[in-house]
């Protein structure tokens, strides 16, 4: 990602290169990143503070809730997303639905989330995102499928956790797994690599890439289950890069003060005097759903391959 | 020396492994007690927005435009909106700089581009072009008064300028491991140092 070999002077820009779709999750660290089914609630979130919504039909608790096949939104409604706020506008394509995101890139949506959280749309093979302009951002449970991700064009990873349920038990699960198998890379001698590569089905060369970094070569935010200023906290400390809220804000009591209080325990997520602060008198949280009650089938983060 | 980075939102990370690879001392400013004892102050790359939401939130405004009148500061994208007067928007701006900036003047993120740039003002200005990654870039529309555009694009559009101690650059030096602006911002960084 260092390489600037082939600049020339004032003169030729390049577009859709993997520095420049990395750069922009780059710009979103640090930040809290809002899902919002219409425009109303887009406005709501860049007034809070967050710095890019996901333009999506349902929040995952509805999508568990009504069942049924869960698809990309309608274009209309993003259009009117996009032309509402001054931030990046993101949102998901079913996996393995190309075609979804050639739609969504048409559209001018700044991220697509390649996502579980809608029906897969192939159940063996991801989007090839190398042959697009605009960034992906994908799920994972685990630095082998982190890197197969970013193997396929993936430019931002989050950990998957449980879409939908408000608890953050499998978003920990998940950040603490990827971010503790690169601290026991770190400490692998060169020659065990290509073992390791093919044990957890990564490529050999990210998997150099990431031990000589110590860290994933793209931004890594946190997703499912977050539904507080604290949880949100517990992420960043954890050592995410930024978190996604989903239901958590606009299915609670009080969205805007909760979406703000989730803003400021994002940037301030080393200081607990904050953070009690911003966690006061939040109404509400989300109902939630426990995960350890959910059955086996219902679990969204094993959607991916 | 020591160099604060603004670290509400956005990259900041990026701008603090440049200076520590310098050989320079980095610190995290989220609080407005964090600027007292630093030499200059960098506003990283982010949401503009988010930013300046958290800067109001935070007590950081006057604090900040304090820290302004009498050091070296450096804003990047999210930065250079930020320091400016005027963004034609309704956003919480320190409006230090003699600036009129328009956000997201490029495009898209699908219009996110790199390019190398012609800089005169580096001490060799002959050398190698500078690699510029320009993620939904804001636009310098005018710079009145002091402030001086420094860098264009090759059709013309100015993106980096200069008002003295301040500078902006509507792209992101701390992307691409080219030390060289950090190094000019450190040079504007001594000289209000040995003026003191």
């Amino acid at each position: 990602m260092s390489d600037n070999g082939n600049i020339q002077g004032n003169g030729r820009a390049q577009t859709g290169s993997f520095r420049v779709k990395v750069g922009l999750a780059q710009m979103l660290k640090g930040g809290v990143i809002m899902d919002v089914v219409n425009a109303e609630q887009a406005v709501i979130a860049e007034e809070a503070g967050a710095v890019a919504v996901m333009a999506l039909e349902r929040v995952p608790a509805d999508i568990r809730a009504d069942g049924g096949v869960a698809r990309m939104s309608d274009p209309g409604m993003i259009k009117e997303i996009i032309a509402s706020v001054s931030i990046p506008v993101m949102a998901k394509a079913r996996i393995g639905h190309f075609v979804e995101a050639q739609i969504l890139e048409a559209l001018g949506v700044d991220y697509v989330d390649e996502s579980e959280v809608l029906t897969p749309a192939d159940e063996e093979h991801h989007i090839h995102k190398h042959d697009f302009k605009i960034p992906f951002v994908c799920g994972c449970r685990n630095l082998g499928e982190a890197l197969r991700r970013i193997g396929e064009g993936a430019a931002m990873i989050r950990t998957k956790g449980e879409a939908g349920t408000g608890d953050v038990v499998e978003a920990v699960r998940h950040a603490r797994t990827v971010l503790g198998e690169i601290r026991r890379l770190q400490l692998m001698p060169n020659e065990e690599l290509m073992a390791y590569a093919k044990n957890i089905g990564a490529p050999y060369a990210l998997v150099k890439e990431t031990k000589d970094l110590g860290r994933l070569p793209v931004v890594n935010f946190a997703a499912g289950g977050i539904a507080t200023p604290a949880d949100a906290a517990l992420m960043m400390q954890i050592g995410v890069d930024g978190v996604f809220v989903g239901s958590g804000i606009f299915k609670s009591g009080n969205p805007t003060e909760r979406a703000l209080a989730i803003v400021k325990a994002t940037t301030h997520y080393n200081n607990p005097k904050i953070l009690a602060e911003v966690s006061e008198n939040l109404g509400e949280p989300m109902v939630g759903i426990n995960v350890s009650s959910l059955p086996e089938s219902e679990h969204l983060a094993t959607r991916g391959w | 020396m020591k160099i604060g980075v603004l670290a509400l939102q956005g990259a900041f990370i990026e701008h603090i492994k440049m200076l520590e690879g310098m050989g320079v001392e980095a610190i995290e400013v989220r609080l407005p007690e964090q600027l007292a004892g630093l030499d200059g102050l960098i506003i990283p790359g982010g949401e503009s927005t988010t930013i300046g939401k958290l800067a109001v939130m935070y007590d950081l405004m006057e604090p900040l435009r304090r820290f302004a009148a009498e050091k070296a500061v450096w804003g990047t994208c999210a930065g250079m909106i930020f320091m400016a007067q005027d963004v034609g928007a309704n956003q919480p701006l320190l409006g230090i700089m003699d600036i009129v900036v328009a956000r997201n003047a490029f495009g898209r993120q699908v219009e996110s581009f790199e390019t190398g740039l012609d800089v005169a003002v580096f001490e060799n200005g002959q050398s190698a072009p500078f690699p510029a990654v320009f993620i939904r870039a804001p636009k310098l529309v005018e710079a009145k008064g002091d402030a001086e555009v420094i860098v264009r694009l090759a059709d013309g559009t100015a993106v980096a300028a200069q008002q003295g101690k301040w500078l902006v650059t509507s792209f992101h030096p701390e992307l691409t491991g080219d030390d060289r602006f950090h190094r000019y911002f450190l040079s504007l960084v001594r000289e209000v140092k040995i003026d003191d």
